[in-house]
């Protein structure tokens, strides 16, 4: 089934336009943090300008494979990952390229909103302040209302832009995160439980941000919830036990997936 | 019977009773189908609390006032011809008398009889005992110290006797109260909390102690030189003449000894920021878990030496060091090999009291930025971010109230360090800006004026409590602005 679909996915690449275009390609990835394994040999390709939502029970490995999409895991010390993993072809893992670059290219959004302890204003322009994006104080006033509209939140913050972040609601605050996210322009965005820790109707502002972003990046997000799986996605990948037991279209994941785990776990029997 | 004997006796009876009345709760409870309010075990230490505690409060109680009591009753006893006319005689008497009493219990039957012959027989026997008399003793201050010692010995009989009754009476109380209802529990929990606060407060009481006996001495002081003077004047001479002579009353300039302590703190925090901060950011940010746990406890050794040790690192190595490379420079540069930096200056003291610093500033730091939470770090590097573009825009910025907090901390103790100066920088009081020279601290001067035989009741001496409360006003003033600006910076960022 791998060699089938690495081989599809080689001639998406120079395929017509209604072929899916792969974005990030993993190629028997395997993680581990000191002796422990946490994933083995995952194959899973990230579509272009789709959500694809990772889910699983808790420790089944989806939040480990999501952080090595853009090398968050260098920042562990004990973690260790082995396999290829590629955006557009290059090998993120080759030690040629800059893990500053690759994040600025492939941007994440945490499980709690976690706000510089700065204004609004300085949130967003952090990250293009640092790959040099603004040059001057217009193009950071622009670069910081555009990535608050698209976010949806520049019509609550206009006022206090130059408020603390940290003052901002759950919701808010998260939305101020993805903004910060897109404000360096990458290219897919990594999104570990975005709204774990908000409300419903928090979620429901973000969820259908996600649903807009869709058009313009590519987003691959980790979710407890299988309603908002169901919601947000196109394509699901399911984790057991630290291996991809099954992937594919979201409706055919929910309605009728292959592997009795998937139906076991989308049906609430474990996890 | 003495008081560790006492003492020990009444825990003892302490522990019987918490054996007792646990095995009985625990008894009690098997058996009845009644549910007890508190576990056994409270019930025990309800019963150990109510024997001890009584029991100690009268013994403390007993040990106060019995002293006070038997010697109101030996000194009215001693007629007034002995005893003096002023309080300084009487005090002086009754010491005599004391101090014989003392002596008379290393003596033995035979030798007791025979001491109480008087003086001129007491005091050989005394002296073979290595307990020497003051000159001035006489038989009826012997005949006092037999009376005292036998007041004494019938104070202790009783003691004994009402300590443990009270142990016993008290535990018999409890032993009446052991009941499914009795809330022992809370009881014990009430008497845990009494003691926690009164552990609290011994030190805040304490902290009011010192402050009020220092004003009042510090008043003494301002009465025989004027408030302005002391604070504003430039020289520091306090001429230490024959004591409470007015005419030969020197000048208190406060000024140079202020400006030497801060400058000399300056120096030192000059030194300790910068080289704490980044050991702290390399610790915290850079250093693996290997490193980490090997190299933070050898920083922190630094802290743990004596600052006197500092003082002899100054004299010997840094002192010298600085005076011949200063000699080299201005050889090369202008031919003439004469040091411009002294042995003591400044500068010395300050540098080595800034290698003190390094750990504090250090370690306080590490624990600030280590407590930065993770989703910070993860969030900036998420984003593209380099390990040092983190620190230094997102990591230093959320530590930084409690970093401040951490420095101005480390400035008191600068301000308040002694030896080092003492060694390193002298104890000339003058005013200066040049760091080569020799300058002097506020606390080295309270210990030059202190340590001497002059009497507490000259300005030479009583500047003394005047200089501790303006370092005390300093550092409190100082602590004060760091609660303030870790508050300040703490609603801007959370």
């Amino acid at each position: 089934m791998n060699m089938m679909s690495d081989a599809a996915t080689e001639k998406a690449v120079n395929a017509p336009a209604d072929e899916p275009v792969i974005k990030m390609r993993g190629k028997d990835v395997c993680v581990f943090y000191g002796p422990k394994q946490a994933l083995f040999d995952v194959n899973l390709n990230i579509r272009e300008n789709a959500v694809t939502a990772l889910i699983g029970p808790s420790g089944c490995g989806k939040s480990t494979f999501l952080r090595s999409l853009n090398r968050m895991n260098d920042t562990i010390d004990t973690c260790r990952v082995t396999g290829d993993i590629t955006l557009d072809g290059e090998d993120i893992y080759d030690p040629a390229i800059d893990v500053v670059e690759l994040r600025a290219r492939v941007g994440m959004v945490f499980q709690k909103p976690n706000p510089f302890p700065k204004s609004i204003y300085e949130n967003v322009v952090y990250g293009p302040r640092i790959h040099g994006l603004v040059r001057n104080k217009a193009d950071m006033d622009e670069v910081v209302e555009k990535s608050l509209v698209r976010a949806g939140l520049f019509n609550e913050v206009k006022d206090r832009l130059h408020e603390p972040g940290t003052g901002l609601s759950g919701g808010q605050q998260q939305r101020l995160c993805i903004a910060r996210a897109i404000a360096v322009s990458p290219e897919v965005i990594l999104m570990d439980e975005p709204c774990s820790a908000l409300d419903p109707i928090a979620t429901a502002t973000v969820e259908e941000l996600i649903h807009e972003l869709r058009e313009n990046y590519t987003i691959v997000i980790v979710t407890h919830s299988m309603q908002q799986a169901a919601r947000v996605s196109q394509r699901t990948a399911m984790f057991h036990l630290g291996v991809l037991v099954e992937e594919g279209d979201t409706d055919k994941i929910f309605t009728n997936p292959d592997d009795p785990r998937t139906q076991d776990y989308i049906t609430g029997r474990f996890g | 019977m003495s008081i560790f004997l006492l003492v020990t006796i009444v825990c003892v009876l302490g522990v019987v009773g918490y054996v007792l009345a646990r095995s009985r709760v625990s008894g009690l409870e098997t058996d009845s189908s009644v549910s007890y309010h508190s576990r056994p075990g409270y019930h025990g230490m309800h019963m150990a609390i109510a024997t001890v505690l009584p029991a100690l409060l009268v013994l403390a109680v007993w040990a106060i006032s019995s002293q006070v009591v038997i010697g109101n009753v030996v000194k009215s006893s001693i007629s007034q011809e002995v005893l003096g006319d002023s309080a300084a005689r009487e005090g002086l008497t009754m010491g005599i008398v004391s101090s014989i009493s003392r002596g008379l219990t290393l003596l033995n039957a035979e030798e007791l009889k025979q001491a109480a012959n008087g003086i001129d027989a007491a005091r050989p026997l005394l002296a073979a005992k290595g307990v020497a008399i003051a000159t001035d003793a006489s038989d009826p201050m012997v005949t006092a110290a037999f009376r005292y010692n036998g007041l004494e010995q019938t104070s202790t009989f009783w003691r004994s006797i009402v300590v443990i009754l009270a142990a016993l009476v008290c535990g018999g109380w409890a032993w009446t109260q052991l009941g499914a209802r009795v809330k022992a529990r809370n009881r014990v929990e009430g008497v845990v909390l009494g003691l926690l606060i009164l552990a609290s407060s011994i030190a805040i009481l304490t902290t009011i102690g010192i402050v009020l006996s220092m004003i009042r001495e510090t008043g003494r002081f301002f009465a025989s030189v004027p408030p302005l003077e002391f604070f504003f004047g430039t020289v520091w001479d306090p001429r230490f003449a024959a004591a409470g002579a007015t005419e030969s009353a020197g000048q208190f300039g406060l000024l140079p000894l202020l400006a030497g302590t801060l400058y000399i703190a300056l120096v030192a925090m000059l030194v300790a920021v910068p080289i704490g901060l980044f050991a702290a950011v390399y610790m915290a940010e850079y250093a693996g878990p290997k490193l980490r746990s090997v190299a933070k406890p050898l920083l922190e050794v630094l802290a743990g030496i004596p600052t006197i040790v500092y003082g002899f690192f100054a004299v010997v190595t840094v002192g010298p060091f600085l005076r011949d490379l200063s000699a080299q420079i201005s050889g090369i540069f202008t031919g003439d090999a004469s040091s411009f930096i002294q042995a003591q200056s400044v500068l010395t003291a300050g540098a080595v009291m800034g290698i003190m610093l390094i750990p504090f500033v250090s370690s306080l730091s590490d624990d600030i930025i280590t407590a930065v939470p993770r989703a910070m770090r993860d969030g900036s590097l998420g984003l593209g971010a380099t390990r040092s573009e983190t620190i230094k825009r997102v990591i230093l910025p959320a530590a930084l109230p409690g970093i401040v907090g951490a420095l101005l901390l480390t400035a008191s103790r600068a301000i308040g360090e002694t030896m080092i100066v003492v060694l390193a920088a002298g104890v000339a009081a003058r005013l200066t800006i040049n760091p080569f020279e020799p300058m002097t601290t506020v606390t080295v001067k309270i210990v030059s004026q202190l340590t001497g035989d002059l009497e507490f009741n000259s300005p030479q001496t009583l500047v003394a409590f005047a200089l501790g409360i303006t370092l005390f006003v300093l550092t409190l003033g100082l602590n004060i602005y760091a609660l303030y600006v870790v508050r300040k910076y703490r609603e801007q960022y959370e």
